[in-house]
């Protein structure tokens, strides 16, 4: 078999990688905690709502979120158990704000619905597509992306991530290297419903043995009208990347205002494949997922965590050493840290850090930039980081739209390497918002005056309609007068001529001209 | 109402990503660089005598109070900018662009010229459009130019006679100074002497300046160490050196015997100082890839025809300062294209 070709994209970087600190332990099982909070928001484009009310017995794997919209997806109860509560509980995310969360207090049975596999012979398209969508499956490498979206678009290429690039982070490859049947079936189901011609898994290659597994699955299992191939590609970050990973297998560029679809392609983590896996073949909603927890702990490794637990209890379970100072979610280098530990773990979550000062001293005093240009070398997206910074520390917006500031997906390369140690990201994250705030302002300006003016040209077009009518009914009115003036008139005088005479007659005849002091109809007798 | 930034933090970096970082630093870098220059400063003392070591002393016990006065003055941190080695780089660059026997007062300006005048009134590391030693060396050559031309004659490597030169007041300096290889091709081509027999006078030895072509040979070997380590880009260095040797092999291919060859251009004078020297400063470059191409080609290209036809022996430095006004312009125009929007290959 030859190589197969593979792409470069710019920039990138090579940390020191952290992944034998919890690759090397299978996946284990979490204790059942006290407590589950399930937030109903659980992808980047929906929402659930909410069918169960408090005091529901619930099984696991029961629907208590239904998908909202054709974006949405369901959520589920991880385990059997009773809903206590639905109210506010804290988001996986730097604000630490409120969400709605499902609370329930599991029985301890962990006792599943009825799983209904689909016969994935005879299950046309579009149930299999909203099966996938009553599952509850979402992009499970950190997007959130709704799956079922992602999977109802005909491609000619289907990729599957397994790449895992950032350091310290491990649940992928525990996940191939356990899992790889579940996986490579459900790459098999995705390329059935995207019509892929081809499927190429890519794997960062400091992960042989999650290599291994996955080429021997896919080796054993017979032809059935479709390649897949297993591709090891260079470990360099941000490859797990989504539009990285493309451009490295398929050479592919795609620009941020693109959509993967629209080349043909189509990109899954490895975890999305397990997860609809499970969901098609063997009927199991998303209730859990691998979590890689890591860094100042005692007992690092994987873990088969139910949605909903808190991170605290995932920290409590694996000990934090003394000298963690704060706990990460995601990666080292786009994950952010935890402003509270009641958080949960959601379908996106794929890595817990304990950070100690330690493993990841704190940034040194920021120094003014020397224009070295590391951070454009390292850049994947091919911006000029330091451009960047120049204009948005200037607060000079217009500038750094002109040095494409969208572009930046914060992947943190070029903070990783400034020698000045500047917090370029947090320029760049600052100044983003400002200019969203700023297109904000100036969409409600603009609507503003759009109403306004509208309003205006109503008015005025009111008032000239108006105008206009009335000078068409007077208009209309002198020319029926004059029209009926001849007429009317005659009749009119007739008549008043006729009534004067008819009168003159009778006072006449009543009484003679002299006594008429009160001239009327029925003139009173005279009393002589 | 959205949070207005800090003056040096947007949010408190430890709270978000990236968490981790290269183990790299200003400093780190501009001591690689200072420990690059060793060998071509090797090489000088060898050939050339000990005395620019009193000059590397003072120059940068100037610089780094300079620097300090400087940046209390403007309430700047001090300790991180004065440690960061840059203030050093800059004084032994002026040093190594300066003749070694100059006396310790112009060293002192020149110095003070860079730190104060070039570096600091456009405020400060990185914010300077002018590449510091080069200024001062401008500067200097203008304002004395005899003092300029005064450089140390091969054969005299007496260290006391040096220190006499420099420190004292009295400049005896027949029988110590001698003609520089540029110099001397420069009046011998002015006298209508043809190339071939300038060359054989003493100050030549065999590609550039005797004596001085070991100086240079000193910063190839620095310049390839920054290289290896990945301090500087190969840019900048390459396309100086395509630069300077295209336009002088046009030349001399043309009339051999009025123009020298470009092995000559690229061995004498500061060429190699300046190829990863001095055009490799990130500060007053070009930033982007091409730009950075663009950016040394210019130099090279005016350094021979300030070398050929100018009033000044060498042209580098006018090159650099000419090249320097024109790089917001190039940077401009040679941004890369983002992601997407590259012409690369596709399957």
């Amino acid at each position: 078999m030859s190589l197969p070709h593979l792409f470069r994209f710019p920039g990138g970087i090579q940390p020191d990688a952290h992944k034998k600190e919890s690759s090397e332990q299978p996946i284990r099982p979490v204790p059942l905690p006290a407590r589950l909070a399930v937030p109903l928001v659980q992808s980047s484009q929906g929402s659930a709502r909410t069918i169960v009310t408090v005091g529901d017995k619930v099984l696991k794997g029961q629907c208590i979120g239904e998908a909202e919209g054709n974006a949405g997806t369901a959520i589920h109860a991880p385990t059997s158990g009773r809903v206590t509560e639905i109210g506010r509980y804290p988001m996986a995310h730097p604000s630490g704000l409120d969400t709605l969360a499902i609370v329930i207090e599991p029985d301890g049975e962990e006792r599943w619905i009825a799983r209904e596999p689909l016969d994935m012979a005879s299950a046309s398209h579009e149930e299999l597509i909203l099966r996938v969508q009553a599952s509850g499956i979402v992009g499970m490498g950190g997007a959130a992306f709704p799956s079922h979206i992602k999977a109802n678009s005909k491609i000619d290429t289907l990729i599957i991530n397994g790449a895992e690039c950032e350091p310290w982070i491990s649940c992928d490859d525990r996940l191939m290297r356990e899992r790889s049947a579940d996986i490579v079936t459900g790459a098999r189901i995705l390329r059935r419903l995207t019509g892929a011609r081809r499927v190429l898994i890519g794997i960062e290659d400091n992960k042989p043995e999650a290599i291994t597994a996955m080429k021997l699955v896919v080796q054993a299992a017979a032809d059935d009208g479709g390649e897949i191939s297993v591709i090891t590609v260079p470990t360099r970050y941000p490859t797990g990347g989504q539009k990285q990973l493309i451009r490295v297998l398929t050479g592919f560029e795609i620009a941020s205002n693109q959509r993967s679809s629209s080349f043909g392609v189509q990109c899954f983590n490895v975890g999305t494949a397990h997860a609809v896996c499970r969901a098609l073949v063997h009927g199991e909603a998303m209730v859990s997922r691998v979590v890689t927890v890591t860094g100042n702990v005692e007992h690092p490794g994987n873990y088969e965590v139910l949605l909903g637990t808190a991170v605290a209890d995932l920290i409590e379970l694996c000990v934090a050493k003394p000298g963690t100072e704060r706990t990460l979610m995601g990666g080292p280098l786009m994950g952010f840290t935890l402003p509270r530990l009641d958080a949960p773990i959601t379908k996106s979550s794929n890595c817990i850090i304990a950070a100690s000062n330690t493993l990841f001293p704190p940034a040194p005093p920021e120094q003014p930039c020397i224009r070295c240009g590391s951070c454009a070398q390292s850049c994947p997206t091919g911006l000029l980081p330091f451009e960047l910074y120049w204009s948005s520390r200037a607060k000079n917006y217009d500038g750094a739209v002109h040095y494409n500031i969208s572009e930046c997906i914060e992947c943190g390369c070029c903070a990783y390497v400034c020698p000045a140690h500047i917090p370029l990201v947090d320029y760049f994250r600052f100044a983003k918002s400002e200019i969203r705030a700023r297109n904000q302002e100036k969409r409600a300006a603009d609507q503003a005056r759009a109403r306004f003016e509208a309003r205006s040209a109503r008015l005025e077009r009111d008032k000239a309609e108006k105008a206009a009518r009335l000078t068409a009914k007077a208009a209309e009115t002198r020319a029926a007068l004059a029209a009926n003036k001849d007429a009317a008139t005659d009749a009119n005088d007739a008549a008043l001529i006729a009534a004067a005479v008819a009168r003159t007659q009778a006072q006449s005849q009543a009484q003679p001209p002299a006594s008429g002091q009160n001239g009327g109809a029925t003139p009173p007798e005279p009393s002589i | 109402m959205a949070a207005q930034p800090r003056r040096n933090r947007v949010s408190d970096p430890d709270m978000s990503s990236p968490h981790i970082r290269k183990p790299v630093s200003v400093q780190r870098e501009m001591f690689t660089v200072l420990l690059a220059l060793v060998p071509g400063i090797t090489a000088y003392v060898w050939q050339i005598g000990a005395g620019i070591l009193v000059n590397l002393v003072l120059a940068s016990l100037t610089a780094l109070a300079a620097e300090a006065l400087v940046l209390k003055l403007r309430a700047r941190p001090v300790a991180i900018t004065v440690t960061d080695g840059s203030a050093l780089v800059t004084a032994w660059l002026v040093v190594l662009a300066l003749p070694s026997i100059v006396p310790w007062w112009l060293t002192v300006l020149a110095v003070l010229v860079a730190i104060v005048g070039a570096k600091h009134l456009y405020g400060g590391i990185g914010q300077n459009p002018f590449n510091p030693a080069m200024a001062a060396y401008c500067a200097m050559i203008v304002a004395y130019p005899a003092l300029m031309s005064q450089w140390p004659a091969i054969g005299n490597t007496d260290f006391t006679t040096q220190w006499h030169l420099i420190l004292g007041g009295e400049r005896a300096i027949d029988g110590l100074t001698g003609a520089t290889a540029l110099d001397a091709m420069r009046t011998g081509l002015r006298g209508h002497t043809d190339v071939t027999s300038i060359l054989s006078s003493s100050a030549f030895g065999f590609v550039g300046g005797r004596g001085w072509e070991w100086i240079a040979l000193g910063h190839l070997l620095g310049g390839l160490f920054l290289l290896a380590t990945r301090t500087i880009s190969w840019r900048q260095p390459l396309s100086f050196i395509i630069g300077l040797g295209l336009t002088a092999s046009v030349f001399w291919l043309i009339a051999p015997e009025r123009f020298p060859s470009p092995l000559f251009h690229l061995a004498s004078g500061g060429a190699m100082l300046a190829a990863f020297f001095i055009l490799t400063d990130p500060v007053t470059s070009s930033t982007t890839p091409r730009g950075k191409l663009i950016f040394a080609v210019g130099v090279g290209i005016i350094a021979w025809f300030v070398r050929t036809f100018g009033a000044y022996p060498e042209g580098i430095a006018f090159g650099v300062l000419l090249m320097n006004l024109c790089v917001p312009l190039i940077d401009r125009s040679t941004q890369p294209a983002t992601f997407g929007q590259r012409k690369e290959k596709r399957p």
